[in-house]
């Protein structure tokens, strides 16, 4: 790892205080992603601004929906019985990411704001029609998540805390790479009385996406008939080493079947 | 170069280190216990697992800084040669390692597991294990290990 | 008695491990220390126009940096060669500590950084300039002789062609049997992965001109060896090899590296102690990789479903260099075990080694010959489907039979012992055979595809009766050499040259002292991985240390106990010849007389009742063995397999395993053994490859990409054995190591075929990923469909 300094934020305002006042600045959240890239030299910030003492944790029942701090890791949120009873399949989705060790570190404001093509996380964002709040504005997801690793966070800007709407019924499916244990294909359907969402994470080139034949065929009808009745197309999705295109389209239609019966 | 205090296995450790140091390395370099291992560069192998605060995590993934005034737990803080850990007793007992070097990380995952879950089944500790990776054992006496030490650790 | 031979005694070790005190080579630090960083090639194949090292010179903290051009001293040395078929000898191309003029692979060394910090050193070797010249990468082993040359004068990139066994007589049998079953299979590419990356930390010794090397290594004395006679030219006794702990070692810590190598002859030049340790990027690209064949197999059958003949055309992909013991696996390791455990009267095979710009293969457990056993079990699976026999009932008619023992196979071997059917019968006991067409249907209710898969595997341990070794080729010796010393106290010492990185050998060897001098195990120390304090030594690798190493380990306690009883017979005064000894006493035959090994021991040590004019003072004897053939473990392994046809998953159900290991020293090691062979089989088989671009680039380098085995892809086993004690030597021994690692790819990728050849499935390539199985039952419905 290069030399760096380590700026401890109080507060989000802080954060990006010093962020501005870094020349190339990083976020420390969990570190879960960030630290691994500094080792590997892949990157070389003058400053990691660590925000783990900004008060972001936490969460909250906000009727409607549920407010995540974002910097609450992955295990409170798997354990959180709130999230258990307002979203089971959000805290499902929270107990399946990476390991043990990863889930104690990881963060979900971390998570969103990497945007990893591959991360369990932002099919939540998407499928429960999310709201990222940053210290600036909320941010829905649909115009969130902008392509791999993309976002529309500015410069200037921290996550807070992510909300999720509470659907009526929920699941999230995923099928691991099985090295890395990333999401090879992971799908989060959320069914609310207006429609359902598909979003499906670990396949799309250009990162997490809603599947809009998956949900408008689910929405006229919440069965794995209606899954078995669409054509998943392997455009725009990924193929490497560990998997096809044709071959995640495949799992984006059995990962959904499940989820739906589940 | 910063001066970071934190408690080693209860032992006030204040050091000035590089800002930009591991807390692994802080642990095996500057505090010099050896115990805790580094088996792979991307946080997957878990021989570098300790505990702060209580919860596991991969020393190799953790600055030293962000452990800043926490209490961490390494294989050499929770037993010793004369009196065993029950979850040491229990790998011993069961043959749950050969070549050791995975052995101090597995053993602190195990306890946290069986922290959080007395009386675990053999998927769940499967399942549990999945941030540390042994090639020695094919996990097989692992997962006996774990099971006898968490009736000893009064599951 | 409890803690000898036959007894599952709790490891020794385990302790140190256990509380965090393991020593390992990167745990050890020396004063004034500094640390190396080696800086390697990203292009597969180049040569090298210039190297600029001025500005890394310059850098914070650097003490040296070093390239190809100043070293003066040789490379890492080729310890086995083989005949071409035209007589002429495998090709051994130079390879040097650093790279010169060219490079072979990613990740082969160009130049070392050497500074005060590791940081220091990684930063200054991203200023050293390397210009490179591209050539062609060489990635497929196929086409590997029409690719761009990448040794000097090495025609077709080819080390060597190698044959053995009657070729006339092979394709007689195959052109009159009645069935000739054929079959390619693919051994993919494997990274050992030992979970102790390699280190090295070397210090040189002004004052007498010698150099320690703490290195991780499984044989250490043979890094002895290479570094003084073959590399720097000084006697062996200038350098001393430490392997500490050793975190496994799999074969990829035999051979001597180019990084251990440097580190101690730059330690001379700096006049510091030098550590490097490798991360696990360096280990994917360095450490010496394992399989890699592909075989052409024919198997002719005579109208009784008898095998007659084998002929198997393997080419072995060696990578940029060739390793140490390269040229041994896939030849005197491979194409001697071509017959299994079956009858065949013809065998011939034809074995072409090629160089790729890929990482140097070399010995990964089993080395050799599970490629000979996948490749056998897979073409005799088929070859039962095509006649329409179930799969164990056609091994059990092809073994060789019992009493046909001691057995000459028709490639080179002679199997001194076996015993089959029992293995095979328990084995199917084991996991309810007989009722797995139940099991099956039972599965396809749920819309599972339920298989069950056979392997009978045989492999050649205790390596190596020096005489044949040296016959086909090798040019070390296969002894192993031990060293007990008894204290005056009675407390035991040995020494042998065999490495423990996971075996245990500190509670089996004890065990072998307890059974032969009645000591209890807590009496006896073991001494091994300095070569200071266990003069010789071979080391550990394909499964020899118990068959070998404990072997001479007991005939050195019989050298002491042949001693001990002419003190024993003066002490009582009576014959030597009446003086018999047991369970820790000796007594004098028909009379009541008797004394404790302990006051022998004494005796020797402090000898003012002793024979001194016909007997030496003392209670320390050595003892060098080797053996007069290899040892033959043998056994079969069952594996049931469940298929999900919509994702490809392959979940393990069962699996069982019986082996015949001979006679058991630690019953509870063994089973251990045996669950990491299959563990790392089953890694093969499902899990692991190690895959390279077209560029050479090996995509697979961090276990984000190449896919370890974790506790949650894996089931319990079944592990039992059966036993027909080895016949030549004193312990009945076989050696146990590398046995599951060899038997189940095949017992795997079997059931996988049986579980879905009701779809028409016949084939499948490892590793068996998900998209590979669910592809082949994707094709399989698509040829339905026509």
């Amino acid at each position: 790892m290069y030399s760096t300094k380590i700026v401890k934020a109080e507060n989000s305002s802080a954060a990006v205080q010093a962020i501005g006042s870094s020349k190339e600045g990083k976020i420390l959240a969990g570190g879960m992603t960030l630290i691994p890239t500094l080792k590997q030299r892949l990157a070389n910030p003058d400053c990691l601004i660590d925000i783990s003492g900004c008060g972001l944790e936490g969460v909250e029942d906000k009727g409607s929906s549920v407010r995540i701090g974002a910097m609450t890791k992955h295990a409170a949120v798997a354990e959180s019985s709130l999230v258990a009873k307002a979203i089971p399949a959000l805290a499902d989705l929270a107990g399946g990411i990476g390991d043990r060790q990863v889930r104690n570190r990881g963060t979900l404001g971390g998570s969103v704001a990497n945007n990893d093509p591959a991360a369990c996380y932002p099919s939540a964002v998407m499928a429960l029609d999310g709201t990222v709040h940053t210290n600036k504005r909320d941010i829905s997801a649909d115009d969130f998540f902008k392509g791999m690793f993309e976002t529309a966070l500015e410069e200037d800007e921290v996550i807070e805390a992510v909300s999720f709407k509470k659907p009526e019924k929920a699941c999230y499916m995923k099928f691991p790479n099985p090295a890395s244990r990333y999401a090879m294909v992971g799908v989060f359907v959320a069914k609310f009385s207006d429609g359902v969402r598909v979003a499906v994470t670990g396949a799309g080139e250009e990162g997490v996406f809603r599947h809009s034949d998956l949900e408008s065929a689910l929405s006229s009808n919440f069965s794995e008939e209606a899954v078995s009745g669409v054509e998943v197309s392997s455009d725009g999705l990924m193929s490497d080493i560990h998997a096809s295109a044709d071959y995640r389209a495949n799992l984006i239609g059995e990962m959904t079947k499940r989820a739906v019966s589940s | 170069m910063a001066e970071v205090s934190l408690k080693v296995n209860g032992k006030v450790e204040n050091h000035e280190v590089g800002e930009n140091t591991l807390l692994v390395d802080f642990i095996r370099e500057t505090v010099g216990l050896t115990g805790t291992h580094v088996g792979c560069d991307t946080s997957q192998c878990g021989a570098c697992v300790v505990h702060v605060d209580g919860v596991s995590v991969k020393a190799c993934t953790m600055l030293a800084m962000q452990a800043e005034g926490s209490e961490v737990t390494t294989i050499e803080g929770i037993g010793s040669s004369e009196k065993l850990h029950p979850m040491q007793e229990a790998f011993h007992e069961n043959h749950g390692l050969q070549c050791g070097f995975c052995t101090p990380g597995m053993v602190m995952s195990a306890i946290e597991l069986v922290s959080k879950n007395k009386s675990p089944s053999e998927a769940e500790i499967r399942d549990g294990l999945e941030g540390n990776i042994c090639r020695c054992t094919g996990y097989h006496n692992i997962v006996k290990s774990v099971q006898a030490g968490a009736e000893k650790m009064g599951g | 008695m409890s803690e000898g031979i036959g007894a599952s005694v709790k490891r020794k070790e385990d302790r140190k491990f256990l509380t965090g005190k393991g020593r390992y080579t990167d745990d050890i630090n020396r004063p004034g220390q500094v640390h190396a960083h080696f800086l390697r090639s990203d292009v597969a194949h180049a040569n090298i126009k210039s190297i600029n090292t001025k500005a890394a010179s310059a850098a914070a903290g650097v003490v040296a940096v070093y390239t190809g051009e100043d070293i003066d001293v040789g490379g890492p040395i080729c310890g086995w060669v083989v005949p071409n078929r035209d007589g002429s000898a495998t090709h051994e191309p130079p390879h040097p500590l650093l790279a010169k003029g060219k490079v072979r692979f990613v990740g082969d060394a160009v130049a070392v950084v050497i500074a005060e910090s590791l940081q220091q050193a990684k930063s200054a070797s991203e200023l050293v300039e390397v210009e490179y010249e591209e050539l062609p990468a060489v990635v497929d082993l196929e086409t590997a002789s029409a690719g761009a040359e990448i040794h000097e004068g090495m025609a077709e990139n080819r080390y060597f062609d190698w044959e053995l066994g009657d070729e006339e007589a092979t394709d007689k049998a195959l052109k009159s049997a009645s069935r000739v079953v054929k079959l390619t299979v693919r051994n993919n590419r494997l990274v050992p992965n030992p979970m102790e990356p390699r280190a090295a930390l070397a210090e040189y010794d002004d004052l007498n001109d010698s150099y320690t090397l703490y290195t991780t290594s499984q044989s250490p004395h043979l890094t002895r060896l290479v570094l003084a006679a073959f590399m720097f030219q000084i006697p062996e006794s200038k350098i001393r090899v430490v392997a500490p702990d050793v975190g496994g070692g799999f074969g990829a810590k035999i051979y001597v590296y180019v990084e251990e190598a440097v580190c101690t002859w730059a330690s001379k030049k700096i006049k510091r102690p030098i550590k490097w340790t490798a991360d696990r990027t360096q280990a994917f690209l360095t450490d010496a990789h394992g399989r890699d064949h592909i075989n052409n197999v024919q198997l002719a059958l005579d109208s009784n479903n008898k095998i007659i003949g084998l002929r198997v055309d393997t080419l072995a992909n060696l990578g940029g260099y060739l390793s140490a013991f390269a040229v041994a696996v896939p030849t005197y390791l491979h194409g001697t075990l071509l017959s299994g455990l079956y009858d065949i009267p013809a065998i011939y095979t034809n074995v072409k080694g090629y160089a790729t710009t890929t990482t140097p293969v070399d010995a990964y457990r089993g080395a050799g010959r599970p490629e000979a056993t996948y490749l056998l079990e897979r073409v005799i699976d088929q070859a039962a489907r095509e006649v329409g026999m179930d799969q164990a009932e056609f091994r059990r008619l092809n073994f060789i039979p019992k009493d046909a023992f001691p057995y000459q196979t028709a490639v080179a071997l002679q199997y001194d012992t076996g015993d089959y059917e029992p293995a095979l019968d328990k084995a199917m006991e084991m996991i309810d055979y007989k009722n797995f067409e139940s099991r099956r249907s039972e599965a396809s209710k749920r819309g599972k595809y339920r298989g069950i898969g056979v392997s009978s595997y045989i492999e050649a341990c205790g390596i190596a009766p020096s005489a044949v070794a040296g016959a086909l080729g090798g040019r070390v010796g296969g002894w192993e050499s031990a060293s007990v010393r008894v204290d005056p106290t009675g407390t035991i010492t040995v020494t042998t040259g065999a490495h423990s990185h996971g075996q245990g050998h500190a509670t089996t060897f004890a065990q072998i002292v307890t059974e032969k001098l009645g000591v209890p195990n807590s009496s006896v120390e073991l001494v091994h991985g300095d070569s200071d304090r266990s003069p010789f030594g071979m080391g550990t690798y394909g499964s020899r240390s118990l068959a070998v190493g404990g072997v001479a380990i007991s005939k050195a306690l019989d050298k002491v106990i042949e001693k001990s009883k002419k003190i024993a017979a003066h002490l009582m005064e009576a014959s030597a010849d009446d003086v018999e000894f047991k369970e820790g006493k000796f007594t004098v035959s028909g009379t009541d007389k008797e004394t404790a090994f302990g006051e022998v021991a004494l005796a020797a040590y402090v000898p003012h009742n002793y024979p001194l004019e016909t007997l030496e003072p003392g209670l320390e004897e050595t003892a060098f063995y080797d053996p007069m053939n290899f040892t033959y473990p043998a056994g079969t392994h069952i594996a049931e397999v469940e298929v999900d046809p919509t994702t490809g998953v392959v979940e393990i159900v069962d699996w069982a395993a019986c082996d015949d290991f001979g006679n058991l020293i630690n019953p509870m090691i063994v089973e251990g053994q045996v669950h990491g062979g299959i563990a790392q089989g089953i890694g093969q088989a499902l899990l692991e490859n190690a895959h390279y671009d077209e560029n050479g680039q090996l995509l697979t380098a961090s276990y984000m990409d190449y896919c370890m085995p974790r506790a949650d892809d894996l089931p319990s086993f079944k592990v039992e054995c059966t036993n027909t004690p080895c016949t030549h030597n004193d312990l009945g021994v076989k050696g146990c190591g590398e046995a599951g690692a060899i038997a189940s790819p095949p017992a795997l990728i079997n059931a996988i075929i049986n579980a879905l050849s009701p779809l028409g499935v016949s084939d499948m390539s490892m590793p068996a990923t998900p998209e590979t199985v669910w592809r082949a039952i994707q094709n399989a419905q698509a040829r339905a469909a026509e």
